[in-house]
C-alpha cells in the first residue's frame, strides 16, 4: 500500500463503462436534435420558467457539487492541513470534470451560443451584470482546475515509456508548473469564493417570483457556505466509492477531522437561514403549512441530520455514518439549490415546469460521460493514493521516474 | 500544526473577512436614476379602452410578426393571449362580477430596466428616448432577462433552432419616418397616446384630478420600480393588481443588486486583495511544511 499517488490501471472498457457509453450516445443525439429543432420541442422550459435543470441542476447543482477541489485546497494549502494532500488530487479531478462540463451544458442551453465568444471580451462588459460575472470565473476556474490537476498528468507521461516525446515535454514544462503552482492555487480558491456567492446573488434579483422563505440578501452568503459542505460531502461520497471499486484504503480518519469542520459550517449556516428569516419577521410564513413550509422543513432535517450525527466524536470514525451524512449533506444543499432555482420560484399564475424527457437525458448523458472520463483518467494517471498495485500490469505505476520537484 | 478547530476557525474568519473587506465601507445604494431628458413613452386609460384590439394588429403589421392563433378561435385567427415570441403588444380583459375592464400589455421601459441591469453584454440596454432596446447581435440567449423583469416581458423563441428575444421597442424602427408607436397611432379612442414622459404624465395627473371619480387614484409607473416609462390609469375600485400589474414598491428592482455587486467588485479591489492574501498564506505555509510533505496539488 502506497500513499504516493498511483494509476490503478486495469481494462478501460468495462461492462459499466459500456453503459456508460450508451447513456452519452443517447444524450449526444438528443444533444443534436436541440441543436436542430430549439429548445421549446426538446425541453420543458417556456417564458415563465426560462431556466430548467441545465441551470439548476448542471450548473448551479453540478459546480456546488464539484466543489471538493474547493473544499480540500482550502483546508490543504491555506489552513496549511498537510495531512489532506491525498484527497487533493481526486478532489481536483472532479471538480474539474464537473465545472467543464457545467461549461459544455450552458453551451447547450443558451439559444445562441454562436455570440458566446464576445462575452470574454472585455470592452463588452456589462459590470452591473452577475451572471457575467459568474460566467467568466466559471469559465476561468475551469482553465485553473485543469491547470491544478495538470502535474498529475504530466506526471503520468513522464512515467510512461511509451510516448518518449510526451515524456520529455512532460519533464520540461513540469517545473515551471510547479512553480506558479500557489498563484495557480490561489486562483482556484478566489475563482470559487467569488462565482458560488454570485450563484446566489443571480436569484436576488427576482424579488417578485422567488418565495420570501428563500430570497434574501443572504442568498450569496448561503450559496457560499452550502457549497463548502456539499464539496466536502462529495469527497467523503467519492472516497467511499473508490475505496470500493478499486479496492483502495478508506480515509476514515482524514476525514473525521474534516467532517468536524464541516459540523461548524452546517450550524453557521442553519443559524444564518433561520436569523435571517426571524430578523426579517418570515418565520410565520412557516405557519401557513403548504407545500412551501413542507420544503422548507425538508431542507432544515437534511442540513440539522447530519450536523447532529457527526457531533459526537465516536460517530465521526464510523465510516457509514461518515457516508450516510455525506449523503444527507449533498441531498440538503442540492434541495436548497432546487428551490432557490425553481421549486420555489413562480413567475406567477399559469406557468409550470417540468422537465421534458430529453432535456433530462441530456443530462444523463453529461453525468455520464463524467463518470467515464474519471474512470479513465484515475486508471492511467496517478490520482488516487493507496491502491495496491494490480497484478495484471505491475510495471506501469512501480518503474515510474520521479518527477522533478517531488 | 495539528487540526484544532480554532485554527480552522480562525482561518475561515480571516478568508471571510478578507472577502468582505471594503464591503460596508463602499456599500451605499447607488444614485436613483432619473428618466432621460429625451424619454419618451406611452399612456395607456383603461377607462378608454373598448378592446378593439387594433392596436394588436397594428403592431403585429408594423413588427412584421406572424399571427399567434388562440384557443379561443379554434386556430382560425390571429387572437394571441398573452405575450409571447409572436406577440409584442397584447389587449386583455379582467372581469369580475359585472364589471370589466381592459388592459394593455407590453414592455414597461422602466427608467431602471432590471433586464438590461441583468443582461451580460448588454443586448439589452436603455438606447435613445430612454427605449429599452435590443440588440440580437449581442444576445447570448441566456435568457437572464425572462428571470429577472417583474413584468414577464421580454419572450423568447423557443421553436427555433436560431432564436431571439422579442420585445416591444416602442417601434423605434419607425423613429426614421418621424412616427411613434404603431399601437398608438392606430387606436380609435386615444386610450393609449405618445408622448415625452413628462407630458404624459402631467397629462395623466389631470385626468386624476378632473375626473377623481372615474379612476383608480394611482397613476401606475410613476414611482413603482423606479418609474416606468410606460404609464397607466385604471378604473375606480379596480386596483393595477387585478389587471397584472402587481405591486412592486418603489424601489428599481437592479437598486439592490447593482449596489452590492459594485461594493463587493469596486475597482476590483477586494478579489485582487484576497487573492494576494491567499498567495501570501499559502506561499508561508509551503515554506513551513517539511520537505517530505512538499507538493503541488
Amino acid at each position: 500500500m502506497s500513499h504516493r499517488a498511483e494509476p490503478v490501471g486495469g481494462p478501460i472498457l468495462t461492462r459499466p463503462f459500456k453503459v456508460l457509453l450508451g447513456v452519452l450516445v443517447t444524450g449526444l443525439l438528443l444533444t443534436a436534435w436541440r441543436f436542430v429543432s430549439g429548445l421549446g420541442p426538446t425541453t420543458g422550459m417556456n417564458d415563465g420558467y426560462a431556466w430548467g435543470i441545465w441551470i439548476a441542476y448542471d450548473v448551479v447543482t453540478g459546480t456546488a457539487l464539484a466543489c471538493g477541489g474547493y473544499a480540500v485546497a482550502l483546508l490543504c494549502y491555506v489552513l496549511n492541513q498537510g495531512k489532506y494532500h491525498p484527497m487533493v488530487r481526486p478532489a481536483v479531478l472532479t471538480s474539474a470534470l464537473g465545472y467543464t462540463l457545467a461549461g459544455v451544458s450552458i453551451v447547450i442551453d443558451v439559444g445562441r451560443y454562436w455570440n458566446l465568444w464576445k462575452v470574454p471580451l472585455l470592452w463588452n462588459w456589462n459590470r452591473n451584470s452577475i451572471l457575467l460575472e459568474v460566467a467568466i470565473c466559471v469559465m476561468s476556474y475551469i482553465f485553473v482546475l485543469w491547470l491544478e490537476l495538470s502535474p498529475a498528468i504530466l506526471e503520468g507521461f513522464e512515467r510512461d515509456n511509451r510516448y518518449p516525446l510526451l515524456r520529455r515535454m512532460s519533464l520540461k514544462i513540469h517545473p515551471f508548473v510547479n512553480r506558479a503552482m500557489i498563484w495557480i492555487l490561489a486562483l482556484g480558491i478566489l475563482l470559487p469564493t467569488m462565482h458560488h456567492s454570485s450563484l446566489g446573488a443571480l436569484m436576488l434579483i427576482s424579488a417578485s417570483k422567488l418565495h420570501p422563505l428563500w430570497h434574501t440578501p443572504l442568498l450569496p452568503l448561503l450559496f457560499l457556505g452550502s457549497c463548502l459542505f456539499m464539496g466536502y460531502a462529495v469527497v467523503v461520497f467519492e472516497g467511499e466509492i473508490s475505496s470500493q471499486v478499486f479496492q483502495r484504503q478508506r480515509e476514515t480518519r482524514m476525514l473525521v477531522s474534516l467532517s468536524w469542520v464541516m459540523v461548524d459550517v452546517l450550524f453557521v449556516f442553519l443559524a444564518l437561514r433561520l436569523g435571517d428569516l426571524a430578523l426579517r419577521g418570515r418565520l410565520g410564513l412557516l405557519l401557513n403549512l403548504d407545500f412551501h413550509t413542507f420544503f422548507f422543513l425538508l431542507e432544515m432535517a437534511l442540513f440539522l441530520a447530519p450536523a447532529l450525527l457527526m457531533m459526537k466524536r465516536e460517530r465521526r470514525y464510523n465510516p457509514g455514518i461518515q457516508f450516510l451524512s455525506a449523503m444527507m449533506m449533498i441531498c440538503a444543499g442540492m434541495l436548497y439549490r432546487f428551490d432557490v432555482y425553481m421549486i420555489q420560484f413562480d413567475p406567477g399564475p399559469g406557468w409550470s415546469y417540468f422537465p421534458a424527457i430529453p432535456e433530462m437525458f441530456i443530462t444523463f448523458g453529461l453525468v455520464a460521460l463524467e463518470i467515464m472520463v474519471y474512470i479513465f483518467i484515475v486508471k492511467r494517471f496517478p490520482i488516487l493514493a493507496g491502491i495496491a498495485p494490480p497484478p495484471s500490469e505491475p510495471s506501469l505505476g512501480a518503474a515510474g521516474v520521479p518527477a522533478s520537484g517531488r | 500544526m495539528s487540526i484544532t478547530r480554532r485554527s480552522v476557525l480562525k482561518g475561515l474568519v480571516a478568508a471571510g473577512t478578507a472577502a468582505t473587506v471594503g464591503a460596508p465601507v463602499a456599500f451605499a445604494a447607488r444614485e436613483r436614476k432619473k428618466p432621460q431628458p429625451d424619454a419618451v413613452g406611452m399612456l395607456y386609460d383603461a377607462t378608454r379602452c373598448i378592446g378593439c384590439k387594433a392596436c394588436v394588429v397594428a403592431c403585429k403589421e408594423a413588427n412584421g410578426l406572424p399571427p399567434d392563433p388562440g384557443p379561443a378561435t379554434g386556430g382560425m385567427y390571429d387572437a394571441p393571449i398573452d405575450l409571447s415570441d409572436r406577440t409584442k403588444n397584447v389587449i386583455k380583459l379582467y372581469r369580475e362580477g359585472g364589471r370589466i375592464s381592459y388592459m394593455k400589455a407590453q414592455c414597461m421601459h422602466c427608467v431602471d430596466p432590471a433586464c438590461a441591469s441583468v443582461c451580460m453584454i448588454s443586448a439589452l440596454h436603455k438606447g435613445k428616448y430612454g427605449i429599452v432596446e435590443y440588440d440580437p447581435d449581442k444576445c447570448v440567449g441566456c435568457r437572464y432577462c425572462q428571470i429577472a423583469c417583474p413584468f414577464n416581458v421580454p419572450k423568447y423563441e423557443w421553436s427555433k433552432a436560431f432564436p431571439k428575444i422579442v420585445k416591444c421597442e416602442m417601434c423605434r424602427h419607425l423613429q426614421a419616418q418621424g412616427k411613434g408607436p404603431a399601437c398608438c397611432a392606430v387606436c380609435p379612442r386615444e386610450a393609449v397616446i405618445f408622448g415625452p414622459v413628462d407630458r404624459l404624465l402631467a397629462d395623466a395627473r389631470g385626468r386624476l384630478q378632473r375626473e377623481p371619480v372615474r379612476y383608480h387614484p394611482k397613476v401606475y409607473g410613476e414611482k413603482d420600480v423606479g418609474g416606468t416609462q410606460v404609464l397607466y390609469l385604471s378604473a375606480a375600485g379596480i386596483p393595477f393588481e387585478k389587471l397584472g400589474l402587481p405591486a412592486l414598491g418603489d424601489q428599481p428592482v437592479p437598486e439592490f443588486t447593482e449596489s452590492l455587486q459594485h461594493a463587493i467588485y469596486q475597482g476590483f479591489i477586494a478579489p485582487v486583495v484576497l487573492y494576494s492574501a491567499l498567495g501570501l498564506v499559502m506561499y508561508r505555509n509551503r515554506r513551513k511544511r517539511p520537505a517530505g510533505e512538499e507538493g503541488e496539488g
